[in-house]
């Protein structure tokens, strides 16, 4: 008989710490299918955040390292200088990727680093227990938001994927959503083309995927899936937020004009600052 | 043939780690150690190597955390504000068991402060200033030829121990050109085997499916095994301790002073040596060349014989603290500038010389003074 369902290989036997009804599971389960059918277990190394998924290094049998909050994509750029024939990821939620390392993400991502972000947008911070993100609804009650995230003194939610795609360097951004089978079924291909555009060495790839967080958000599992549609989608519109083949010039420096080399030794400014105290 | 040229400190040390093997370079510029980063920008690109401007100070570390854990010689550069931003990471590097290079080109502070040469990053080096329970190897060059030898040394003694190597400079030893000899500056590594990461096992190289995952962290959230962690890379300081404590004794055996000084004032301090033999005050130099660990024993056996020891630091007094612990029978003086203020032979040679007189007028030792 055919077989038609297996568990990833990637994916290990170790059970979740996750929280009954949270989509990490979900999601790493696609993440971990995309690696399989993209043959690059063995060659694919994962950055796992702080926040609710730093243990995910326990859940996969691909090499790991485990970065500083925020801190993920700067920590993917040195290991993927050094192997830029490997596959590097990031897997980050929203206060990792879009508060502490907005500068780290912004960056990797107008370099055109060849890397791919998992990106997990739950509005809130989970791991520390429900205070508010930087993609907390207006409204929205979190432990740090008693009475509702409010404009005056909170400011607004930031769209990343709106953000990023307004930068040269991203190859390909898009918007998900798991919250139904039609949508689990667009994350995956959106993650098999982030994925393949890394192989083909085009750039920056981005996957934002909207996630739940029944625990921190005070609702069971369904009613927070259905929470997300009716509010969450509206502030985070789901689609393609960039897609575009970018044009890396390289110049051949190994024979580089000694003249430009020379130009660029006598254009420093420490001398300046230098005198400036004297 | 020896292979001597002139060059700045920065750019001393910026040669030796590409001679060294390090072909991976995350920078932030930050006066006064920028032509670090642009040496390295001409470089590296032409041997195959990366250079790479980050977006800060922090992201710089963190490129660095990576590329070690992917196995390679991988360096940083700053100057004391940025070393500031980057404790966070050199606590994660630290406590992931990885070895890599920082340089410190040390400038005055606190806070912006100016961009002339100071030794007031001694605490924030040598004591860990990031979180945690861990140690940097330090090594503290006086001159452009140490600049590169310990640039080079650093990396081998972090590949040694799996460790952070940081070497401590200063805005005059980055800026100021001196004939330097580059024939010993390649010991310990095999050019062949730069892109060839066998020798780190640990790596994450990609598994190949042909091994069990290879993980960097520092992360362990059980009691138990955070602390026999932390017990074991004790014990691997405990070896560094027992290896590689390294300093310089100058000067006549029974001196009446001893200074103590690293670096730029370890140089100061040659020429008040100099300088006091004239007022027939005889005084020798005890320089610590790693500054951790420090050399505690070599220190004890150098102020044996002297009537009085003086500290020499551009700072308020840093260094003077592990000199304290472990001379506790002497009189122990102070002299030293900061701000980016030079200490002058002339000033140190007063307090040696104030330091003899007031021991041979009264025998006290609780002169406290040094600082006009």
């Amino acid at each position: 008989m055919e077989k038609v369902f297996s568990k990833p290989h990637v994916l290990t036997d170790t059970p979740t710490h996750y929280c009954p009804g949270c989509t990490h599971g979900v999601i790493h389960r696609i993440v971990a299918k995309v690696i399989d059918d993209l043959g690059i277990e063995g060659d694919t190394i994962g950055i796992s955040p702080v926040g609710c998924a730093v243990f995910m290094y326990n859940y996969f049998h691909c090499d790991f390292q485990q970065a500083a909050h925020g801190r993920a994509p700067a920590v993917a750029t040195g290991v993927k200088r050094v192997h830029p024939d490997k596959i590097v990821f990031t897997y980050q939620g929203d206060g990792d990727l879009a508060a502490i390392g907005t500068a780290e993400t912004v960056h990797a991502a107008t370099r055109g680093e060849n890397i791919t972000i998992v990106y997990i947008n739950n509005s809130i911070y989970g791991m520390t227990g429900g205070q508010m993100a930087p993609t907390t609804l207006m409204g929205q009650v979190t432990q740090t938001t008693p009475y509702g995230r409010e404009a005056s003194t909170q400011g607004f939610p930031i769209g990343i994927a709106e953000m990023l795609s307004t930068l040269e360097g991203p190859s390909y951004i898009k918007r998900c959503a798991v919250d139904s089978i039609k949508h689990i079924k667009d994350t995956e291909e959106s993650l098999r083309v982030a994925f393949q555009r890394q192989i083909d060495k085009k750039g920056f790839s981005l996957v934002e995927i909207l996630s739940t967080c029944p625990t921190n958000w005070g609702m069971p599992p369904l009613e927070a899936m259905e929470w997300e549609r009716e509010n969450v989608f509206k502030v985070f519109p789901l689609g393609l937020y960039k897609d575009k083949e970018i044009n890396f010039y390289h110049k051949d420096v190994a024979n580089a004009d000694e003249k430009a080399i020379k130009a660029s030794e006598n254009s420093g400014t420490d001398c300046d600052s230098i005198k400036e105290e004297d | 043939m020896s292979d001597k040229v002139l060059m700045k400190g920065n750019e001393a040390a910026a040669e030796a780690a590409i001679r060294a093997g390090c072909r991976y370079f995350f920078g932030y510029p930050i006066t006064p150690q920028t032509e670090v980063s642009a040496y390295m920008a001409k470089k590296m690109p032409k041997i195959d190597g990366v250079f790479l401007q980050a977006e800060s100070e922090v992201a710089a570390i963190n490129m660095v955390f990576g590329a070690a854990g992917a196995g390679a010689r991988a360096m940083t550069s700053t100057s004391s504000p940025g070393f500031s931003l980057k404790q966070e990471g050199v606590s994660y590097i630290a406590g992931a068991d990885l070895p890599c290079v920082i340089l410190d080109v040390v400038r005055a502070g606190p806070g912006l402060g100016g961009i002339q040469a100071a030794q007031s990053d001694y605490f924030q080096v040598t004591k860990g200033g990031g979180h945690g329970d861990y140690r940097l190897i330090v090594l503290a060059p006086s001159t452009v030829q140490e600049m590169a030898t310990f640039t080079a040394l650093a990396f081998d003694l972090a590949d040694k121990y799996r460790n952070p190597a940081l070497v401590l400079s200063d805005g005059i030893l980055g800026q100021m050109m001196e004939p330097i000899d580059f024939d010993d500056v390649e010991a310990g590594f095999d050019p062949s085997k730069i892109r060839d990461f066998s020798d780190k096992p640990w790596a994450t190289t990609g598994t190949n499916c042909k091994r069990g995952q290879n993980l960097i962290k520092s992360i362990n959230t059980n009691p138990v095994e955070l602390e026999q962690e932390n017990i074991e890379r004790y014990a691997k300081y405990a070896e560094v301790e027992k290896n590689e404590k390294r300093c310089e004794t100058i000067g006549v055996e029974n001196a009446d002073v001893l200074f103590v000084a690293y670096g730029t004032s370890a140089r100061i301090c040659k020429n008040t040596i100099e300088l006091l033999k004239k007022e027939r005050v005889t005084a020798k130099l005890f320089r610590p060349i790693t500054l951790w660990p420090f050399p505690d024993d070599a220190l004890k056996l150098a102020a044996k014989n002297v009537k009085a020891v003086v500290v020499v630091e551009m700072s308020h007094g840093q260094m003077i603290e592990d000199v304290r612990l472990n001379i506790q029978d002497k009189p122990i003086y102070f002299s030293g500038r900061s701000g980016g203020m030079i200490p002058l032979p002339a000033d140190i040679a007063k307090v040696a010389i104030d330091a003899v007189s007031v021991i041979k007028n009264d025998g006290s030792n609780t002169y406290e003074g040094g600082r006009e």
